[in-house]
């Protein structure tokens, strides 16, 4: 029964993901765009960045400028979620920890 | 402790693990890499040194209180620096091109790189990479100590 349902769910995630597949998709686009697979919808984010990231954040590296100024709040989650990640590893392995005088 | 040919590799690559790390850290804003990937790197030389010389010996060289205030000082002076725009907004990077610390002009297109520039980027890519390896030696430290732990019970 188990085995019989997983094969079912498989094959329509299959017949879904071959039907995306072969049919343009028109998600994001805007009414009356005519969408070809394989050429996603123009936007004009990455070029925008590729122009005018190193005047306006002065580095020569994009990657950075967008990860730490135009999508700043990003790279702070990212730090909290180490540093929260780190408090769970520190809370979880200092009870198994056999000798408690080295701090 | 691992035998004496991998401790005296250890203590050959460690300086140059270190410095390997930094580098990546402060010329974060000019080549690939930055303050994690720079964190991350430092924090494989902590993991070298103390896997070939033993938690027992290396827990009195590398404490691992100073390695969590590390990393809360990465983290805080990272929020701080996002906090010195808040003029204008959160993260607003106002040192770029105002002639200050890291404030140079950059031509646009192709360049060498020069290292005073990109604002608020440096110090972001140093309070990361502090953060990073704080986190990161602290949980190898832990996961040693544990493993040590565990094997004389």
């Amino acid at each position: 029964m188990r085995k019989a349902l997983m094969a079912a769910s498989l094959f329509v995630l299959f017949a879904a993901l071959l039907y995306v597949a072969v049919n343009p998709s028109d998600f994001g686009a805007e009414l009356g765009d005519h969408l070809v697979f394989g050429e996603p919808k123009y936007t004009d984010m990455d070029s925008y960045f590729i122009h005018n990231g190193q005047n306006q954040t002065a580095a020569n590296n994009i990657v950075t400028s967008i990860v730490f100024d135009y999508r700043g709040f990003d790279t702070l989650g990212e730090a909290s979620v180490l540093f929260t990640a780190v408090l769970g590893v520190g809370v979880v392995l200092r009870m198994l920890r056999g000798d408690e005088n080295d701090e | 402790m691992m035998s004496k040919i991998v401790r005296t590799q250890a203590n050959i690559l460690y300086p140059l693990i270190l410095i390997f790390g930094f580098y990546i850290v402060a010329h974060g804003h000019l080549t690939p890499g930055g303050g994690f990937q720079g964190g991350a790197v430092i924090a494989t030389g902590v993991a070298l040194v103390a896997i070939s010389f033993g938690y027992g010996k290396i827990k009195k060289w590398i404490k691992k209180t100073n390695l969590t205030a590390a990393e809360a000082v990465g983290l805080l002076s990272f929020i701080i620096a996002a906090f010195t725009g808040i003029g204008t907004s959160f993260f607003c990077n106002w040192l770029a091109n105002s002639g200050l610390i890291f404030g140079d002009t950059v031509p646009y297109g192709p360049n060498p790189g020069y290292l005073n520039t990109a604002g608020l980027l440096p110090i972001m890519n140093l309070a990361v990479g502090i953060e990073v390896l704080g986190g990161l030696g602290v949980v190898v430290m832990y996961m040693l100590s544990a493993a040590k732990a565990s094997e004389v019970k």
